[in-house]
């Protein structure tokens, strides 16, 4: 009777937290993108989070999310670009994010401008591997990304991109 | 056993020919290469183009060595499994890669000391040569650092973060390093106006909103 009550109330309070938490939309390339992405999952934990990869082998990764699988796009392939342009719309669409956030490449930059449309807030962090200048996408989101981040301090500039702390 | 691994994004296989001639040459019996979109076949090394991320960390953690090439994934999973590492950067002169960033990470990773860098053929033998010489590592932590985690989970739940503070934090390491040459001129016009009007917005329901 009492273990009824008590699993009732933990019900009770995920189920609330659950319906409190920020929705968030976590997408990366494959690779070291994707990599990236995991390593910093900690910072999701009060979240409702959704995954958007390339491959479907990650599934597992993030066993009990939401997990969509679009193309790998970049822009010297146009037809996958608009491919994944589509079907992130859709996931946006129906996925109503609160936040959206990326480590690259094309089709993070896609979800965080598709996000930024509804009225998400959007955050990228640049991938660690560029050293000397941000990405192409990541040079390019900085008006779409409200938290604008690179992992490598002398990139900074004024206005962003910003440095706080890298995924090592 | 020792892991070749040039990623999926296409063939590399300059690095995986020297890493057989080499296993020929001294009869490692041990070497299995993942080699991406090649159709190269080798004489002296087990290879499969691709392997799943399962099958990938579990061959990262049973090898003594990884050889890759400088991507990310590579190298981190190396690094969290604690494992030896040499990479070497594709070159886009050769066809490897589009731009020749994989020469810029593996530049910075080398002076970090964190892994091994050959930048060549010849580098590669070298190293493979006097492997007693390079140490076992630490395992990396498997989450990023805490400032990273830190900043982004506060931006998460209140659409703010001072990063400036983790900027001032870095040049105090700098000066420390004795490198304070670049930052001290950039802080006057960064100021603290990091929080752009969309950001101040609060999304209803979000966790950090002031219950009414």
């Amino acid at each position: 009777m009492l273990q009824t009550k008590v699993r009732q109330n933990d019900e009770a309070l995920s189920s609330q937290s659950r319906a409190n938490s920020p929705k968030l939309l976590a997408v990366a390339s494959g690779g070291g993108h994707w990599i990236q992405l995991m390593r910093i999952t900690q910072a999701f934990a009060d979240c409702s989070v959704t995954f958007v990869t390339v491959h479907d082998s990650y599934r597992n990764q993030v066993a009990g999310h939401n997990f969509y699988v679009v193309n790998d796009a970049n822009r010297w392939r146009k037809i996958a670009l608009l491919k994944a342009a589509a079907k992130l719309a859709w996931i946006v669409w129906s996925e109503k994010p609160d936040i959206v956030i990326s480590t690259g490449a094309a089709p993070g930059y896609l979800a965080l401008r598709l996000g930024r449309m509804i009225g998400a807030r959007t955050i990228w962090l640049d991938s660690i591997a560029n050293v000397e200048q941000l990405s192409m996408s990541g040079s390019r989101i900085g008006r779409f990304a409200d938290l604008w981040l690179t992992q490598w301090p002398h990139l900074t500039r004024p206005g962003g991109p910003y440095y706080a702390g890298s995924v090592l | 056993m020792i892991f070749v691994t040039v990623g999926t994004q296409g063939h590399f296989d300059r690095l995986v020919r020297t890493v057989d001639e080499w296993a020929g040459k001294h009869g490692r019996t041990d070497v299995f290469a993942q080699t991406g979109p090649s159709d190269a076949s080798y004489r002296h090394i087990r290879s499969e183009q691709f392997v799943d991320p399962a099958k990938f960390r579990e061959y990262v953690e049973s090898a003594s060595l990884v050889i890759a090439h400088a991507g990310m994934g590579s190298i981190i999973t190396a690094l969290e499994l604690g494992k030896r590492i040499i990479v070497m950067p594709r070159r886009a002169s050769m066809g490897e890669q589009r731009n020749d960033h994989q020469m810029a990470t593996a530049k910075r990773f080398a002076q970090q000391g964190r892994i091994e860098v050959a930048f060549d053929e010849r580098e590669l033998l070298d190293k493979l040569d006097h492997l007693d010489v390079i140490d076992e590592t630490e395992p990396l932590s498997p989450q990023a650092s805490q400032d990273l985690i830190a900043s982004i989970r506060t931006f998460i739940r209140t659409g703010h973060v001072d990063v400036e503070a983790h900027r001032l934090r870095y040049d105090q390491m700098a000066l420390q390093n004795c490198r304070s040459s670049v930052p001290s001129a950039r802080r006057e016009d960064t100021g603290l106006d990091f929080v752009r009007s969309s950001v101040v917005v609060q999304i209803p329901g979000a966790v950090g909103s002031e219950p009414k």
